[in-house]
C-alpha cells in the first residue's frame, strides 16, 4: 500500500527533527521527509533542500507540503512550481499540529486531497 | 545609454554586490529592529555567491546574466530575499529574452519583475516592503522614455525613505504591528542599493 508523502520545511533543521520524532513515535509506514534549515543548516528555507524532499517523499498518491513561515511557503512554492511532478499540495495549517493529523490520515491511506480538506477542517 | 549590454549588467551586479558587502552591519542592524535580523548576512552572501557565478564568464546576453543572478540568489540567501530577488531576476531574464534591451524593454522588465514579486509575497505597494521602492521605480521608468540615472536614483531614495513611516503589514515586520513605524525596511534599503547602482551604471556608460 502506498501512502501520500509528507514533506516538513522549516527554518530551523532542529524543529522538523523533533516534529518527525514526534509524529513516528505514531506513524510509521508514511513517507516522511525534511526540509529545515538553510544548505548550510542554518537559519532559513533551501528551495533544493524541499526539491530533494519532495523527490524522496513522491508517491503514486503525491506529496504534501507543510511550512512554517513566511519565505518558507515562498520556496515551498518555487519548488512546486520547479518540480516535473504533478499532485503535490501546499497545506496552510500549523506545522506540528497540522503535520501530525496530515501523517496520521495518510497512515489510513487517504487521498492527496482529503489530507488537505481534514487540514482545512481542523485548523 | 540606449541599449543596456552584457557589460553593463555585471558591473550593475558589481556595484551592488559592493554596496551590499559595504552596507552588511547596517543592512542588520535595520532587520535586528524589525525583523529576524539576517537580512545582511543573508544579501551579503546571496551577492558574493553571484560575483563568484558571473565572474569571468562570456555572456552573449544580458538575460543569460539575469538567469544566473536569480538561480544563485534563490538558493543562497536563506530568508525571504533569496525567493523575492531570485523571482525579480528571474522575470528580468525572461522578459529580456531574445532582444536588444533599450529602455522600453528595461521598463517592461521592471514592470514584470515588480508583478513578480507581488505575486510571490502576496504584498502590494504600502506594504512596507520592497514592493514599494520597485514600485516607485517602475512608475519612474514607465514616465521616462530614456534611461535616465538620476529619475530612477531620487525614485528609489524617496521610496526607500518613506518606508519609515509605514506600519508593515507584510514579511516579518507584520508580527511587530505599529511598532514597525519609525523603522526603515530593510528590504527597501537592499533594493534601493541594486536601483542606486543601476543608476550609476546609467550615468556612466555612454
Amino acid at each position: 500500500m502506498s501512502y501520500v508523502g509528507i514533506v516538513l520545511i522549516s527554518h530551523s533543521p532542529k524543529v522538523v527533527e523533533g516534529i518527525e520524532d514526534i509524529i513516528r513515535q505514531v506513524i510509521k509506514d508514511v513517507p516522511i521527509e525534511l526540509a529545515g534549515g538553510t544548505d548550510e543548516d542554518e537559519i532559513g528555507t533551501s528551495i533544493e533542500k524541499i526539491q530533494t524532499a519532495i523527490d524522496k517523499a513522491y508517491s503514486d498518491k503525491g506529496v504534501l507540503l507543510m511550512y512554517d513561515l513566511g519565505s518558507a511557503k515562498m520556496n515551498a512554492e518555487m519548488a512546486v512550481e520547479m518540480s516535473d511532478m504533478e499532485n503535490i499540495k501546499i497545506a496552510e495549517a500549523p506545522l506540528l499540529e497540522g503535520s501530525y493529523v496530515a501523517a496520521v490520515e495518510s497512515g489510513m491511506g487517504k487521498s492527496l486531497e482529503e489530507l488537505v480538506a481534514a487540514l482545512e477542517k481542523g485548523f | 545609454m540606449d541599449i543596456f549590454q552584457v557589460g553593463h549588467a555585471l558591473e550593475w551586479m558589481a556595484k551592488t554586490n559592493e554596496k551590499v558587502q559595504d552596507n552588511k552591519e547596517y543592512l542588520t542592524s535595520l532587520d535586528q529592529a524589525i525583523g529576524d535580523g539576517d537580512h545582511g548576512i543573508n544579501m551579503a552572501r546571496g551577492f558574493e555567491e553571484v560575483m563568484k557565478k558571473i565572474n569571468g564568464v562570456a555572456y552573449q546576453h544580458v538575460a543569460d546574466v539575469m538567469k544566473d543572478v536569480a538561480m544563485t540568489l534563490m538558493s543562497k540567501v536563506g530568508g525571504a530575499a533569496g525567493p523575492l530577488y531570485g523571482t525579480a531576476f528571474l522575470k528580468l531574464s525572461m522578459t529580456f529574452k531574445g532582444s536588444e534591451v533599450d529602455n522600453a524593454s528595461f521598463s517592461k522588465g521592471i514592470e514584470d519583475a515588480l508583478n513578480g514579486v507581488k505575486q510571490r509575497g502576496k504584498a502590494d505597494v504600502g506594504e512596507k516592503t520592497l514592493v514599494d521602492v520597485w514600485t516607485a521605480v517602475a512608475n519612474a521608468f514607465r514616465e521616462n522614455k530614456g534611461f535616465g540615472g538620476e529619475v530612477i536614483l531620487q525614485a528609489a531614495k524617496s521610496a526607500m525613505e518613506d518606508s519609515k513611516d509605514i506600519k508593515a503589514t507584510k514579511g516579518r515586520a507584520a508580527y511587530l504591528g505599529d511598532r514597525s513605524i519609525g523603522h526603515l525596511d530593510p528590504g527597501s534599503v537592499s533594493s534601493f542599493y541594486l536601483f542606486e547602482s543601476l543608476a550609476e551604471v546609467i550615468n556612466e556608460g555612454a
